[in-house]
């Protein structure tokens, strides 16, 4: 599945929750919500729900509870939860938040935006909710397009444009928070004044949680990721830089020098179609310049890694900046990028 | 703020940016009921910033009119416009799919600038001089405007009813080769109609061929055939304006309108690059001017002073089977033979073609008597203007 190739509206997992919990109340919740980050779903809701009949009004696990659900796909009680949830507790925004991102998944735009709307209401300076309301805007936007266009922006070829217009949308709506997913804690505290209670003893941490799940390993959760050593991480950031020095002087051979012989072509066509139409992009006349920024890489052992950064594209048409991910292989001491996808 | 405030009017600064100015003097008539309304005051609402009030009025375009493309490209615009400026018009489209944008973009041009230049009260086309009592109704088609407009006869004098937009040839209009996807330039009348179940989707709610190509057409060589009046495909409310391959699109919705009000082998359609507009004073006195001369036609036939007819004719004159000269010697020997002729021209009608070619064709019903022969016909003549006065160049059976 390629929804999380799109920007997905963030749902807000633990910002309000771990800050309010002391004790072995809150040693309970943060072990469901350990059993989460590792996909132990099942057990996660197991617990949850031992942990609810106890404390049946309890908002923290009701959340919780919420949370586990959406990533099950149950939506429809995902949804009830969340609801009853803003029913009881009208001024925190996260349940109106990840109510909206659950609608979003279920393409009912309206009512996320009247969802986000109340998250908005309750707290005008909800950075999050502010953020998923312009991905909302975005989405609505391009199925207007695609309606007047005729275009369907889940077809491959067009997804990869209209995914960088969103992005464009996102890039504008979250300045200054571009680096939320290396550096969420201090952001999130920064926009969050209201959140920061208590932000001496549990950091707040705002978790991007793939709505989809991601086939390889959970971006997600950054204690679970190895440690990526030093070395790989330079080189891979030398060859990405590399890459898109190459684009920038477009020269055609040395960009696609880049992409490993088992590169997986965007649409599944065929290498040499892929390479005709990118030398063709990359030939057009005008000057275009790449860089890219936030690089952040992430190794499956010693041959593979992810890197994923901001790409910031300018040509005299076109200014884009969009989240990049590449898997790239180790072949004969050269890094080569083997995956590209838009968005993370 | 300023710089908000700015980048908001980008969009209708660029569809404005050609001129909108609405036609002088007295007040438009509103009387149609398609889209124009809602849109101009669409637009109204994004020049004057009220962005909210804008995307309803563009979600009430779309539910009364589903599949609306331009207001969903507008909707998407003012959705795109919550997060980032607006430079262009259908900004979120123009990267995938930028024909289409520009498509829609001269549509939106085409409808506001029609609906900003109604005609005025107490103007008519040109070309209605005189429509037969059993004409209900006319069309006249603006090819630049992309409009059609339709008149009822109001006892010889064309009524503004109703304008619709329209959809022209790929290649614009004046037609003259098979598959050279323009539409025709000239005076037709509707021929047939044909209901939409013996027509595929994409006819829409039914078709009304014309009559390309007409005598003239076949005069100057031109040639094709399968000009149609007709709908427009379910997947879209309508047609960019230049998107046939000669016919002339509408709105299914508009195409039933009309189609009410269409008699075949009747109602003309005149399809003009750019309709001249006379007031009715002029009007009048142009038609007067042509009735005098088929008056004054038929005295001189009936007075048997073959010099006197002839002054009738140029002599480009041709008919079926005589030039000037022979048609002229032909008449002076039937002359010889009468003792005296009796000739009415009953149900006249009169449209002057909106090409480039300037004339008139004149239909009626001719009643000949005379000593030795009698006769009834419909008759079509075609009249031009040589220094000044009115002459025949053509005249056969109509």
């Amino acid at each position: 599945m390629t929804l999380s190739r799109f920007f997905l509206p963030r749902l807000c997992a633990f910002a309000v929750l771990f800050m309010l919990v002391g004790g072995a109340r809150g040693d309970a919740i943060q072990d469901i919500g350990n059993l989460l980050k590792q996909g132990q779903q099942a057990q996660a809701l197991e617990q949850v729900d031992k942990y609810l009949a106890d404390k049946p009004k309890d908002a923290q696990g009701r959340f919780l509870k919420g949370l586990i659900l959406t990533e099950m796909n149950k939506s429809s009680e995902a949804i009830a939860v969340f609801q009853k949830l803003t029913e009881d507790y009208p001024e925190l925004p996260e349940p109106y938040n990840n109510l909206a991102v659950i609608y979003a998944q279920q393409k009912q735009y309206d009512k996320a935006k009247q969802a986000l709307e109340m998250a908005i209401r309750t707290h005008p300076s909800y950075a999050t909710a502010h953020e998923n309301l312009g991905d909302i805007y975005a989405r609505m936007a391009s199925q207007a397009y695609d309606k007047a266009l005729q275009i369907d922006s889940s077809n491959t070829s067009a997804q990869t444009k209209l995914s960088m217009i969103r992005d464009l949308m996102g890039s504008n709506v979250r300045h200054g928070q571009s680096s939320a997913v290396t550096k969420p804690a201090t952001i999130v505290a920064a926009l969050e004044p209201k959140m920061t209670t208590k932000p001496t003893e549990v950091k707040p941490v705002e978790a991007r949680i793939p709505v989809t799940k991601p086939v390889e390993a959970a971006p997600v959760v950054a204690p679970t990721v190895p440690p990526v050593k030093a070395a790989t991480a330079a080189d891979v950031t030398k060859s990405v830089e590399a890459w898109a020095t190459a684009w920038s002087k477009k020269d055609v051979k040395g960009y696609l020098s880049h992409y490993a012989a088992d590169f997986k072509t965007p649409s599944g066509e065929s290498r040499a179609k892929w390479e005709a139409d990118r030398a063709q992009r990359i030939d057009k006349p005008g000057v275009i310049s790449v860089s890219v920024e936030g690089m952040q890489v992430e190794a499956e052992g010693a041959n593979k890694a992810t890197a994923r950064f901001r790409q910031l594209y300018r040509s005299a048409k076109l200014k884009t900046s969009s989240r990049k991910a590449l898997v790239l292989v180790r072949q004969d001491g050269k890094w080569l990028i083997q995956q590209e996808r838009i968005g993370n | 703020m300023l710089l908000r405030l700015l980048r908001k009017c980008a969009v209708a600064l660029a569809i404005f940016g050609c001129s909108l100015a609405a036609n002088v003097a007295a007040q438009p008539r509103y009387s149609d009921s398609g889209p124009e309304p809602l849109l101009a005051r669409l637009f109204d609402q994004i020049e004057q910033n009220h962005w909210e009030p804008a995307l309803q009025q563009a979600d009430a375009l779309i539910r009364a009119y589903p599949n609306f493309r331009l207001a969903y490209l507008i909707r998407g615009d003012l959705l795109l416009a919550h997060s980032k400026p607006l430079m262009a018009f259908g900004q979120g489209g123009v990267g995938v799919a930028g024909d289409k944008v520009a498509d829609l973009r001269a549509e939106a041009i085409a409808r506001l600038r029609a609906y900003k230049n109604k005609p005025t009260d107490g103007y008519v086309p040109r070309y209605l001089l005189q429509l037969r009592n059993d004409q209900k109704f006319a069309v006249v088609v603006d090819t630049q405007k992309s409009r059609l407009y339709l008149y009822q006869n109001d006892n010889g004098t064309p009524q503004f009813v109703a304008d619709y937009y329209i959809t022209q040839g790929k290649l614009g209009a004046e037609k003259t080769r098979e598959g050279d996807q323009r539409t025709p330039i000239g005076i037709y009348h509707v021929t047939a109609s044909l209901p939409r179940q013996k027509l595929g989707d994409f006819y829409g709610s039914g078709a009304f061929p014309i009559s390309y190509p007409n005598d003239w057409d076949r005069r100057m060589g031109r040639n094709g055939h399968g000009i149609w009046l007709h709908g427009t495909p379910s997947d879209t409310f309508s047609r960019p304006p230049r998107a046939s391959d000669g016919c002339v699109v509408l709105a299914n919705q508009d195409l039933d309108a009309i189609g009410r009000t269409l008699q075949i082998g009747l109602t003309p359609v005149i399809i003009s690059n750019s309709i001249e507009w006379l007031s009715l004073d002029d009007w009048q006195a142009e038609r007067k001017s042509l009735l005098a001369m088929i008056e004054a036609w038929r005295q001189d036939w009936e007075s048997r002073d073959t010099d006197r007819y002839a002054l009738h004719y140029s002599r480009k004159f041709q008919s079926d089977s005589f030039d000037y000269n022979g048609w002229i010697e032909q008449k002076r020997k039937v002359n010889a033979g009468k003792t005296w002729i009796k000739v009415s021209a009953g149900n006249i009608s009169m449209f002057r073609n909106p090409g480039k070619e300037e004339y008139v064709v004149v239909t009626f019903e001719q009643d000949y008597r005379s000593n030795n022969l009698a006769n009834v016909m419909k008759k079509r003549q075609y009249w031009i203007k040589e220094d000044g006065r009115w002459k025949i160049v053509h005249e056969g059976a109509g």
